[in-house]
């Protein structure tokens, strides 16, 4: 690969469909899911920069950002597991708990 | 046109069509599956640029373990029958964050495009690392000399996390309080 710039194309262009993701979506697994995607989105443009500069932090960063995702998708769907349990459902624009 | 060129553009092909798939399609099961396909092409970019041993860490972590995680849970919720949230949605919402995704796309194009002066600073140029025991070697040579204490940090996080899921899936529920 010559020129990894076309990598950060990629990489922008996942990250856009993955925060659409996040605003249309109610069904809160997709919402996770998608927010993985951005996540990865991020990984690739940390792996384009660490070749473009010639240095592995960006390969530790995203060995980092992936401990992080899985910390975070195993809380996420330990939530959306307890708040299926009490509303049985798992759209996000059913949790009104507060307002009644 | 090399053999490299053709692959990326594959791979990319796959991983935008892909992520298209997953906020389009009206099942969560569906949505899993693109996530797989988009998962399994990045880790040949991740390969196509030379982080061998992140394109293994991506199957093995995201396809491997998060992945099962979801599609576990997805089948524990039985969450099998198509939504229909994205036309329910009213068109002008739809417009307007369509409209600003793509502004976003726009400025975050123009900010990776004007940082294409930078060049390489580092000491590991592909030469460095073939001399040096190849990807992985490097890798954990700088993780376990220079980042051993963040490296420890996160394990915290990790332990954190499964204290925070075991609390989370204890069976309480939210109307009778601490009844377990």
């Amino acid at each position: 690969m010559n020129d990894p710039w076309l990598m950060l194309i990629v990489s922008c262009t996942v990250f856009v469909i993955g925060l659409l993701g996040v605003v249309f979506r109610k069904n809160l697994l997709i919402v996770l899911m998608s927010i993985e995607l951005m996540l990865n989105a991020v990984n690739l443009s940390f792996v384009t920069f660490s070749r473009l500069h010639h240095s592995l932090e960006g390969q530790l960063s995203v060995l980092f950002v992936m401990v992080v995702a899985a910390a975070e998708s195993a809380v996420g769907l330990g939530l959306v597991i307890a708040l299926f349990r009490t509303l049985k459902t798992a759209d996000s624009d059913q949790i009104q708990m507060l307002r009644d | 046109m090399d053999w490299s060129f053709l692959a990326f553009i594959a791979f990319s092909t796959i991983a935008i069509l892909g992520s298209l798939m997953v906020i389009l399609q009206k099942t969560p099961v569906s949505s899993a599956f693109s996530l797989v396909l988009v998962f399994f092409s990045f880790s040949g970019l991740y390969a196509l640029l030379g982080a061998h041993f992140l394109a293994a860490l991506q199957i093995l972590v995201y396809t491997g373990a998060i992945m099962v995680l979801f599609v576990f849970v997805i089948m524990l919720l039985g969450q099998d029958e198509p939504t229909t949230d994205l036309k329910e949605s009213s068109l002008l919402f739809k417009g307007v964050a369509t409209l600003g995704a793509f502004g976003l796309l726009s400025i975050l194009l123009q900010a990776v495009f004007s940082a294409r002066e930078i060049t390489g600073a580092g000491v590991y140029t592909d030469e460095k690392i073939a001399e040096g025991g190849g990807n992985l070697r490097s890798i954990a040579e700088v993780l376990f000399k220079d980042y051993i204490f963040h490296f420890e940090l996160v394990s915290f996080l990790i332990l954190a996390a499964i204290v925070a899921t075991v609390a989370l899936a204890k069976r309480k529920n939210f109307n009778e309080g601490e009844s377990s």
